[in-house]
């Protein structure tokens, strides 16, 4: 039996730290791990853990993502609850993977501390590889601060494991700016942690025996299709109302409230920023700053990426006149995915905001918030004329001659 | 909002420095953070280490600091790195040297009309922790230049943070940060 791990009702934690501390307390029987910058230490800590006698599961050292991935399909499919982290080129070699994941419906936990993909050869902070996720069938849940982290590891345990769901969970934080940034975390007792996710009930295991069950099997043009829409319905549907639940039930216990949509002084909010990661709390900042000049000025930060609560976003920003997509990501030749998204979620809809993108941050580069007062100045100038006065996509804290597209 | 920006060499414990002074920060129910920017993160490579502290929650989390203390726990980086950058008009300097505050001016004049502290923190831990970790003495520096905390509040609180060390090195970092917050000027 598992040692009992004291800790203080504050503690200060990084982002990775504090999904270590959300592993352990979780049980997880199954960790299988490559690590990878800036995610290392989550395995690594886990590791420690393990040595201290803090851990009973199994810890599995792969040999590449690829690996650690699949272990923790194996072991989910046994009947395990099943968790791993990684970033960036590792998330990467995980991605034929993941799909395997999802589509199994394997209920793992994966931390994704999100890094830029090379090349060139990168270790930090963007949202390349959140990006590259967002197909793959996983549910997606972001992370601004290491609290965040904490919280958002329980519940993405209690939701994707529901036997209504069975979907597999990433939980992604900003690498360094989150994962290497120590801050106050409100912690939770071993035992209150572990009954708030709840005992691990398994549903079609391998290990059960009297129960024989085929995972993984090849379904072409007669069945592939219902599969995959059953799967899009589960997301769809079940999803979104069982992270609510699981939010309020997080709010009951802790007092802290998480929202689907973060949305930040919008109520009256004629200008809006939408974006993900550190950024969404840098933009409330900055527009606490533009409030006391009395600019109605808000921000919208994306809780759940996938699935895409596009209802929920188009209700938060009604009524606004000019809006800004942050994207984080390369876009390769097209607008950013969040712009598309936001265009997606406001195209039937009576909000007519002019929609604008800006392509920040690669590599870890710094948002500053002096970036951030220039965005929301071009917002006050769209608002005022109603109709775009800059390009449609602007690269912003960007080196050399201003770049712009459409 | 106070903003503090280390100076450091990889592997002189500048982050775990930042890191242990949030925690004695946090304990007094202020919110803060602890950040570094790594670049290519090997061992002797120059490095900045971050603090924010406030009574309100930080919202911020850009890396770019206007810090009102710059400590330097490595003595040639006031001549290898550009420590004055972003700085503010009442910033303030606590660097570690062997040189005297009037000797380090005048072999650094760009700190020329500064606020200049000095303290050899690279002795005081060879001769207490027994190895060049500057980390904590400078912390007990601060705390006799900024006055953030009585230095008995400060090292009781610094004890717990240290308490999984074990007990010769937690006395040694102990008389180190005295003797720091004795001898800065």
């Amino acid at each position: 039996m598992a040692d009992i791990f004291e800790l203080r009702d504050i503690e200060v934690w990084d982002g990775n730290m504090a999904a270590s501390h959300a592993l352990r307390q979780a049980q997880v029987d199954v960790v299988a791990a490559y690590p990878i910058t800036p995610s290392t230490p989550i395995v690594e800590n886990y590791a420690s853990f393990m040595a201290n006698g803090y851990i009973d599961g199994e810890f599995v050292m792969a040999e590449s993502e690829h690996g650690a991935m699949s272990c923790c399909i194996g072991a989910s499919a046994a009947g395990g609850r099943v968790a791993t982290a990684t970033s960036s080129q590792g998330f990467a070699l995980m991605l034929e993977t993941l799909y395997s994941a999802s589509g199994m419906r394997l209920p793992i936990v994966l931390n994704v501390v999100n890094r830029a993909i090379g090349a060139p050869l990168n270790v930090n902070g963007d949202h390349s590889d959140m990006y590259m996720g967002r197909d793959s069938g996983w549910i997606q849940i972001d992370c601004y601060n290491p609290q965040d982290v904490y919280d958002m590891n329980l519940v993405a345990f209690r939701v994707c494991e529901d036997h209504g769901i069975r979907l597999p969970a990433m939980v992604h934080q900003d690498g360094f700016m989150t994962s290497h940034t120590a801050q106050r975390v409100k912690t939770l007792s071993d035992d209150v942690a572990y009954d708030f996710i709840g005992e691990f009930k398994p549903m079609n295991d391998m290990l059960d025996l009297d129960h024989p069950v085929t995972h993984g099997v090849q379904t072409e043009e007669d069945w592939h299709f219902e599969h995959k829409a059953r799967q899009h319905h589960a997301l769809m549907s079940a999803v979104l109302p069982k992270i609510q639940e699981a939010f309020d039930g997080l709010k009951a216990l802790t007092g802290r409230q998480y929202n689907l949509v973060e949305s930040y002084t919008m109520d009256d909010a004629e200008i809006a920023i939408v974006c993900m990661g550190t950024s969404v709390e840098t933009a409330q900042e900055v527009s606490n700053e533009l409030r006391a000049q009395g600019i109605k000025a808000g921000v919208v930060g994306i809780r759940v990426f996938r699935p895409f609560p596009l209802e929920q976003i188009a209700d938060a920003l009604k009524g606004c006149k000019a809006i800004a997509t942050l994207d984080r990501s390369s876009p390769n030749g097209t607008v950013g995915a969040l712009y598309n998204e936001l265009a997606g979620a406001l195209f039937n809809t009576s909000t007519h905001a002019v929609l604008t993108n800006y392509i920040y941050g690669l590599g870890g580069r710094d948002l500053t918030k002096s970036s951030i007062h220039t965005i929301y100045r071009d917002l006050q100038a769209n608002a005022q004329a109603g109709s775009p006065t800059t390009p449609l996509q602007q690269f912003i804290g960007l080196r050399g001659p201003k770049l712009s597209f459409f | 909002m106070l903003e503090i920006r280390w100076h450091s060499r990889a592997g002189q414990g500048a982050v775990t420095g930042a890191k242990g002074l949030a925690e004695v920060v946090a304990s007094t129910g202020k919110d803060v953070q602890a950040f570094a920017f790594y670049g290519s993160a090997k061992r002797g490579a120059a490095m900045t280490a971050y603090n924010r502290f406030d009574d309100k929650v930080i919202l911020n989390h850009e890396k770019f600091m206007q810090p009102d203390y710059v400590l330097v726990i490595d003595p040639a980086l006031v001549y290898a790195t550009d420590i004055t950058a972003n700085e503010k008009e009442n910033t303030v300097y606590i660097i570690t040297t062997h040189l005297s505050t009037l000797e380090l001016i005048a072999s650094q004049p760009k700190l020329m009309g500064k606020k200049v502290f000095t303290v050899d923190c690279i002795k005081i831990s060879q001769e207490t922790i027994g190895k060049a970790i500057p980390n904590t003495p400078m912390l007990g520096a601060l705390m006799k230049i900024s006055r953030m905390y009585d230095i008995e509040f400060f090292t009781e609180n610094m004890f717990k943070v240290l308490k999984k060390l074990p007990q010769k090195i937690i006395d040694a970092n102990m008389i180190a940060i005295e003797r720091a917050y004795n001898e800065v000027k």
